[in-house]
C-alpha cells in the first residue's frame, strides 16, 4: 500500500528524518508515537504525498510518487483517508457537505441514507447543517474522520485524531478505526496518547513505532 | 444580472467549494462592464472609419474634373472642345459642365451667400463620369487636353482619394487596435481578480488537494464562476453603450463622421457579439491563471 523506503526529509538544512523505512502492508494497523515535534506529521505528510521526501522513495500503491502526474497524486490520495490534527475544513460549506465533500470531487454521490449513518454514527447528526466554525473542537475531529472515511479508503492516516476528545469519544473513534481495520483497512495513527495505544491493545493486532532521533523505531512489544 | 445567469446555469456542486468574494467578484464586473462599454464605442468607431473610408473611394473613384482656367473669351470654346473630347473617350459614360450657380453653391460654404462670383476668375468646371465597366486612360485624355484645350486641367482625384482613404483606413485600424487592447486588459484584469481570489482561497485549495481534487476540478469551480461575471458585465456595459449610442444625435449623410458614429441596419447586431467574447476572455484568463497558481503553490 504506502512504502517508504530509507527515506530522509530536511528542513531547512537540518534532517528532521532520516533513514526512515516502513511499509505499510493490507490490513495492518500502526500507532506512530513520538515527542512533539518529532517529525510525526510530517511522516504522515510524506505518506499521502504532501511532501517529497529529500532522499530515499516513497511508494504508493505501487508507483514512486516522484514519477506521478499532479493527477496521479490525486488519484492515489483519493484511496488514503486522512484525519488532519487541524481538521481543515471548507468553512462556508455546511458539516454534511464538508464531509461528503471527497465524494463530490470523486464525482460520486453520497447516499442520503449512508451519510445520515455516517453522521449518526459518529454523533453529528444533527449538525449536518451546521458551519465548521460553530462547532467544538471534538465535533470536528468526529466530522473529519466521517470525512476520511466516507470514501471507504484502502488506508486511513490519522494525526492526533482523539487531541480534542474526551475520553469516551477517544475509545468510541478507536472501535470504529479498529472496526475499519477488521474490514481490511490499512490504519496508521499518530498519536503522543499512551493511553490510547494500550486502550487497542484488547482490540487489535497493532505495531508500534516511534520516532526518536529522527530515526523510526519499532516501540517495544507490538500489541 | 449575476443572480439571474446562476438561476439560469444552475451551479454545478464544483462551484460551491468557491466560497464567494465580494471585492474580486464586483471586481470583475465592473471591469468586465467598463471595458464592453468602451468596446461598444471602438466598434461603432472601426465601423464608422469603415463606412467612410467605402464612401470617400467609391464616390471619388466613380468620378474626375476638368478645371478650364482661360481667357474669358475662350472659355466657352475651350468647354465645348473639353465636352467633345470626353463623348469620344473610351470609359467615360457622361459629363457636364458646371452653371455658375452650381460653382456659387460649392463656394457656399466658404464664402457664404452673397459671393460676387460673377467678379471672380473662377475656373469652369467639367465633372466627369465613369462607365461602370473600367476607367478611362488619364493620361491619354491630359494629352488630347493638351493639344485641344490649353486651358484644361484633368484630376482624377487621386492626390485627395488616396489620403483620405487612408486616413479612414487607419481609422478602421485603430478601432481594430481598440478592440484588442480592450480585450488585453479585460484578460489582465480578469487574471489579476482571479489570481487574488485564488490566493485568498489557498485553504480551499489546498483542501481540495488533500481530499484528491484534480486540478481541472478546482479550476472548473474557479472558471465558471469568473466566466458568468465576465459574461454579466460586460453585457451590462454593452447594453449601456448601445444606449448610449443610439441616443447620439442622427446620423445623416451630411453629418459628418462624428454624426455617422453609430450602427447602421445589421451592423447593431456586433455589439452583440461582446458579452459572449469577454466571457470567452474571461473564461481563458482564469483557467491560466487557476493553472498556474495550482501548479506554482502546491
Amino acid at each position: 500500500m504506502i512504502e517508504l523506503e530509507d527515506v530522509s526529509q530536511s528542513y531547512g538544512g537540518g534532517d528532521l528524518l532520516s533513514g526512515i523505512s516502513l511499509r505499510l502492508a493490507p490490513g495492518t494497523f500502526h500507532f506512530l508515537t513520538g515527542p512533539s515535534g518529532s517529525g510525526k506529521t510530517t511522516m504522515l505528510r510524506l505518506c499521502y504525498a504532501d511532501l517529497l521526501p529529500t532522499a530515499g522513495r516513497v511508494v504508493l500503491f505501487g508507483q514512486e510518487v516522484r514519477e506521478l502526474s499532479r493527477d496521479g497524486v490525486a488519484e492515489a490520495r483519493r484511496r488514503i483517508g486522512v484525519v488532519h490534527q487541524d481538521c481543515q475544513f471548507l468553512d462556508h460549506l455546511s458539516l454534511a457537505e464538508n464531509i461528503c465533500l471527497p465524494l463530490t470531487v470523486a464525482g460520486r454521490d453520497a447516499g442520503v441514507a449512508d451519510l445520515k449513518d455516517l453522521m449518526g454514527w459518529v454523533g453529528l447528526a444533527a449538525q449536518a447543517n451546521a458551519l465548521p466554525p460553530s462547532l467544538s473542537g471534538g465535533e470536528r475531529q468526529r466530522a473529519a474522520l466521517a470525512r476520511a472515511i466516507i470514501t471507504s479508503p484502502d488506508v486511513i492516516l490519522a494525526d492526533e485524531p482523539t487531541g480534542n476528545l474526551d475520553w469516551d469519544m477517544s475509545l468510541r473513534l478507536l472501535t470504529l478505526l479498529a472496526e475499519l481495520n477488521r474490514m481490511g483497512k490499512t490504519i496508521l495513527i499518530a498519536t503522543h496518547d499512551m493511553h490510547l495505544i494500550r486502550a487497542a491493545k484488547s482490540q487489535v493486532q497493532a505495531r508500534v513505532l516511534r520516532i526518536k532521533d529522527r530515526r523510526l523505531q519499532l516501540a517495544g512489544a507490538d500489541l | 444580472m449575476q443572480q439571474w445567469l446562476a438561476r439560469l446555469v444552475p451551479a454545478a456542486a464544483a462551484d460551491r467549494v468557491v466560497p464567494p468574494t465580494g471585492l474580486t467578484a464586483t471586481l470583475t464586473m465592473a471591469t468586465a462592464a467598463a471595458m464592453a462599454f468602451l468596446a461598444v464605442f471602438a466598434l461603432a468607431l472601426s465601423l464608422a472609419a469603415g463606412r467612410v473610408a467605402e464612401r470617400w473611394s467609391d464616390a471619388l473613384s466613380r468620378g474626375a474634373t476638368i478645371r478650364i482656367s482661360a481667357p474669358a473669351d475662350q472659355v466657352a470654346a475651350q468647354t465645348q472642345a473639353v465636352i467633345t473630347i470626353l463623348q469620344s473617350t473610351p470609359g467615360v459614360a457622361e459629363s457636364r459642365a458646371f452653371s455658375v450657380e452650381e460653382t456659387k453653391a460649392l463656394l457656399q460654404p466658404w464664402f457664404g451667400p452673397d459671393l460676387p462670383v460673377d467678379s471672380l476668375p473662377l475656373p469652369q468646371l467639367i465633372e466627369i463620369r465613369e462607365t461602370g465597366g473600367g476607367t478611362f486612360d488619364p493620361e491619354a485624355l491630359r494629352l488630347r487636353l493638351t493639344a485641344e484645350a490649353p486651358g484644361a486641367v484633368l484630376d482624377d482625384h487621386l492626390r485627395w482619394r488616396r489620403p483620405l482613404a487612408e486616413a479612414a483606413g487607419r481609422l478602421r485600424f485603430l478601432g481594430g487596435m481598440s478592440l484588442l487592447l480592450i480585450g488585453g486588459v479585460m484578460a489582465a484584469m480578469i487574471t489579476l481578480a482571479a489570481q487574488a481570489a485564488l490566493s485568498a482561497n489557498g485553504q480551499v485549495l489546498r483542501v481540495l488537494r488533500l481530499i484528491g481534487a484534480q486540478d481541472r476540478y478546482i479550476a472548473r469551480a474557479f472558471v465558471r464562476r469568473y466566466t458568468l461575471r465576465a459574461l454579466a458585465g460586460a453585457a451590462m456595459g454593452t447594453f449601456v453603450g448601445v444606449v448610449a449610442i443610439a441616443v447620439l444625435p442622427a446620423a445623416s449623410e451630411q453629418g459628418g463622421f462624428l454624426t455617422g458614429l453609430g450602427f447602421h441596419g445589421l451592423d447593431w447586431l456586433w455589439p452583440l457579439t461582446i458579452p459572449p467574447l469577454a466571457a470567452l476572455v474571461g473564461f481563458w484568463a482564469t483557467r491560466r491563471a487557476a493553472f498556474r497558481v495550482l501548479r506554482d503553490g502546491m
